[in-house]
């Protein structure tokens, strides 16, 4: 099975701290990973700098076999590398509809076109409804996006991540902040779109009992550096990782 | 030979009035965010404040410099407490929209309460005249230009490195969620620094009224200036400022001799090279 | 007509179709009543409005504020001039001006928009004085201070008929019908795909770069289509006035649109047109009484942007849908605080 994606010597620094200190990694596709660890464990930076957020200070990025360690983010888009943010950031004045239209019409290649009226764009909107419904949110359609709920909001955010189609996508703490409830339609959201082969999905999580539910793969990060990797099973079992995480309930 | 490097110096001493409004400019971008377009508008204040105390009034000359300092920083103060600060949460561009306003206001204002163009009044007697450097007159005054702006660069340096308000507002600058955490009052930090940039803009004004014309407009020249020069040096960097106000006075000297016509259009192709080749400015990391 | 609404909503609401048709019918039969100077001063709105209209798609509709439109809106009337005072034709006038803006905002702009937000503001307003300096010095080309002066009003040259615009009425239609083609063209593009993704950028610039959106190239082919704009606004103007001089391109100029738009309604498609014509209404009534009206302006800007962020069609808006309103523009000021806040580019 070839590697999806593949990062070598990896590292970034902000003044003297080494946020990302020389990691080497490889992620196979259709296995959900998960990638833990403390605060400050470099696991934001490591996205940003895969996913064309940041550039590295050293060390390179291969997706699918191709380098992409330089290139600006809306280029790994279309190569099909894709993020989900943290702090949410969806297009708060455009309807909901129009938030997953956007990186609809970016995959299709139509974003510059000046004269066609947007509600022609049957492909488009066609393609945008059926997210929708996968997220619940059809009814919300022609509601401004900044007046949506807190959870629904993330479930949009999780839309825009999943509509260029990515074969790779990364979802940096898809639940933080949302109630029980929420949380656990979003998770159910991520593992029934895993489940249907497309996409493989990186997650960044707190929530022990998201991580060990959905992974199939954990990466624990540490201090910038890659602790350990392996299945669940195996993670749970690892000394230093029960040490980084000492007074935590992982079980 | 000779000639180049006199004009050299000539374009030192202009360059001053550049490097203190520069600085202004590019602490109060650095600590609070804000793109202050009035800048220009505060030494152009600072001025005909200094104008009116000397010229007017005939204060001495430092007392009318001291005056104008405290009146602009007054100003200064008003305008971040009372206006400024109520667009901090909100998108920059209302903050630069608010700034631009103030041009307006402030640029009617000086011709509402002094009219349009002044004479330009003596030069103080102790600073008067020239010595002879590289066989030419080069007046006192300009050297005292260079001195003052050596002696601000380095005090501003000490303020930043060695004094703990300056440590407590680099602080603020790179983090503020973490400075408001450990105690900081912000928004007091906020104030003071535009205060400070506000001052060191009006030195600047003040500095040039015995020597230069006291008119509507002069900010805006200078601010467009300021603008490159932080182009050149990076936004927020205080040795970019000065580095860049060096050269872009030394250059417009040299302009003025060698393309009298363009001599600002040369430091716009300038501008636009430093953008092409590196955009984040010489002296950003 | 408002921005946030689904596309699908096209349609004007009624009472609002009805007022459009009354305007466009009241813009068409004004001349049979209306004096040489009300035309005159219609024809000043119109321009205005071409000229805000293209400062708005940069900034309400892709978040890029430009201190510095005059600067093409001057490019436009000198070159509009250069070829009237050497071919008589209005149409390649026209053409000209808003060619030559078009080209010189395209590279002015590809040197600004791969910066933040407001060092491209900073640099608009440089180059836009840029451009100032060089009106006023160039006096071999531009007439420095003293400007183009005895520029025809050249005749519509179109194939097959040529139609003399000697008399105000006639140039006055001129105006009207390249104003309308104008306005329904930015009509169309913000209803267009492109006009989409222009939001997205001002909602959210990561969001759209992460979403597929080349961030830079957007911003240029806005930042052009204001030049472009800005141009044929400024084009339009010395056939009317038969002179060009620099102060067009200075940065006080520039304010013009800033303040027709903040007073309109940044927000909305008809804020800059509606912000147009209280502007020369406002300009009108400050005049009368002293000839400090810059400072007016700048407290006018003041007041607006501390309280009134949205303009007139906001205040009304508000008034009747104020729950959604503010919730949306919470959501969107939480937006630009996290963007600020991360310091991506």
């Amino acid at each position: 099975m070839s590697e999806l994606l593949r990062v070598e010597g990896l590292r970034k620094s902000f003044g003297q701290l080494a946020a990302v200190d020389g990691i080497t990694l490889t992620l196979d596709p259709g296995r959900l990973t998960a990638i833990i660890g403390p605060n400050g464990a470099g696991k934001t930076t490591l996205i940003n700098l895969v996913t064309g957020g940041l550039l590295p200070d050293g060390g390179r990025v291969y997706f699918k076999g191709h380098e992409v360690t330089a290139l600006p983010p809306h280029q790994r888009v279309r190569k099909g590398i894709s993020r989900s943010f943290q702090l949410m950031t969806i297009f708060p004045r455009l309807t909901v509809g129009q938030n997953l239209l956007l990186p609809v019409l970016a995959r299709l290649g139509r974003t510059h076109r000046p004269f066609s009226a947007l509600e022609r764009e049957e492909e488009a909107w066609a393609e945008s409804d059926r997210i929708l419904e996968d997220l619940g949110l059809l009814d919300a359609r022609d509601e401004p996006a900044g007046a949506l709920s807190h959870g629904d909001q993330r479930l949009l955010e999780l839309g825009i991540a999943i509509a260029p189609r990515p074969e790779l996508c990364f979802l940096d703490e898809p639940s933080a902040g949302l109630t029980p409830v929420e949380r656990a339609t979003v998770m159910e959201l991520v593992r029934r779109l895993s489940e249907r082969g497309r996409t493989t999905f990186v997650i960044v999580e707190h929530d022990m009992d998201v991580v060990f539910s959905l992974a199939d793969w954990i990466v624990v990060m540490n201090r910038g550096q890659v602790l350990a990797e392996g299945p669940p099973a195996e993670i749970r079992e690892n000394r230093e990782v029960r040490t980084v995480y000492l007074g935590e309930e992982f079980e | 030979m000779d000639n180049i490097a006199f004009q050299g110096l000539i374009g030192l001493s202009l360059a001053m009035y550049l490097w203190l409004l520069s600085a202004g400019l590019t602490i109060i971008f650095g600590v609070l965010g804000v793109l202050n377009f009035a800048h220009g508008s505060l030494y152009m204040v600072g001025a005909y404040l200094a104008f009116t105390f000397y010229g007017l009034l005939g204060l001495p000359f430092w007392v009318a410099v001291g005056l104008s300092l405290l009146g602009v920083g007054l100003l200064g103060i008003i305008m971040e407490r009372g206006f400024l600060s109520r667009l901090y949460g909100i998108d920059e561009a209302y903050q630069l929209l608010l700034t631009f306003g103030f041009i307006l206001i402030l640029d009617d204002a000086v011709k509402i309460i002094w009219g349009g163009v002044f004479k330009i009044p003596p030069i103080p007697e102790f600073l008067d005249g020239a010595w002879s450097l590289l066989g030419r007159p080069f007046p006192v005054y300009n050297t005292f230009l260079i001195g003052i702006g050596l002696v601000v660069a380095v005090l501003l340096w000490f303020l930043f490195e060695r004094t703990w308000w300056g440590r407590t507002v680099r602080a603020t600058a790179s983090d503020r969620e973490m400075a408001n955490a450990i105690g900081v009052n912000v928004p007091r930090i906020f104030t003071g620094v535009f205060a400070l940039g506000a001052m060191l803009a009006a030195l600047g004004g003040a500095l040039g009224t015995p020597v230069r014309v006291v008119a509507p407009g002069i900010g805006a020249a200078m601010i467009i200036q300021a603008f490159i020069i932080t182009v050149i040096g990076g936004l927020g960097n205080l040795k970019g400022a000065f580095v860049g106000s060096l050269i872009v006075g030394i250059l417009s000297a040299y302009g003025t001799l060698f393309f009298p016509v363009f001599e600002l259009f040369f430091i716009f192709v300038i501008m636009a090279v430093v953008l092409l080749i590196r955009p984040q400015g010489l002296f950003t990391r | 007509m408002r921005v946030n609404r689904s596309a699908f909503q096209g349609r004007l609401t009624s009472p609002a179709a009805w007022a459009l048709c009354a305007l466009l019918l009241f813009l068409f039969l004004q001349p049979a009543f209306a004096g040489r100077y009300s035309l005159y001063l219609t024809i000043h709105i119109l321009i205005l409005s071409i000229f805000a209209l293209g400062f708005n798609l940069l900034f309400g509709y892709t978040g890029l504020l430009s201190f510095g439109q005059a600067g093409f809106f001057a490019v436009g009337a000198y070159v509009c001039a250069k070829i009237l005072i050497a071919v008589p034709s209005l149409l390649l006038g026209l053409v000209g001006g808003v060619l030559g803006a078009g080209i010189v905002a395209a590279f002015l702009g590809f040197l600004s928009v791969r910066h933040t937000r407001v060092y491209f503001s900073m640099l608009t307003l440089a180059f836009g004085m840029m451009i100032y300096s060089i009106a006023w010095k160039w006096r071999d080309v531009t007439g420095g201070d003293d400007g183009l002066v005895g520029i025809p009003r050249a005749p519509l040259e179109l194939p097959g008929l040529s139609l003399s615009l000697a008399t105000m009425e006639r140039y006055y239609y001129v105006v009207l019908v390249v104003s309308l083609l104008a306005i329904w063209g930015m009509h169309r593009l913000v209803r267009s795909p492109l006009g989409l993704t222009l939001q997205a950028l001002r909602d959210s610039e990561t969001r759209a770069a992460f979403a597929g959106v080349s961030v830079r190239a957007y911003r240029l082919i806005a930042f052009t289509i204001a030049g472009l704009y800005a141009g044929l606004a400024g084009a339009l103007l010395p056939p009317l006035e038969n002179t060009v001089t620099p102060p067009i391109a200075h940065w006080s100029y520039s304010a013009e649109p800033v303040l027709a738009t903040l007073v309109g309604g940044i927000h909305t498609f008809g804020g800059p047109i509606v912000g147009s014509f209280l502007l020369y209404m406002i300009k009108d009534i400050i005049v009368r009484f002293t000839q400090y009206w810059l400072i007016w302006l700048g407290a006018i800007v003041v007041v607006l942007v501390l309280g009134f962020r949205g303009g007139v069609v906001s205040i009304i808006e508000q008034a009747l849908q104020p729950r959604l309103a503010r919730r949306v523009e919470r959501k969107a000021g939480t937006e630009r605080k996290a963007a600020a806040g991360r310091k991506t580019k």
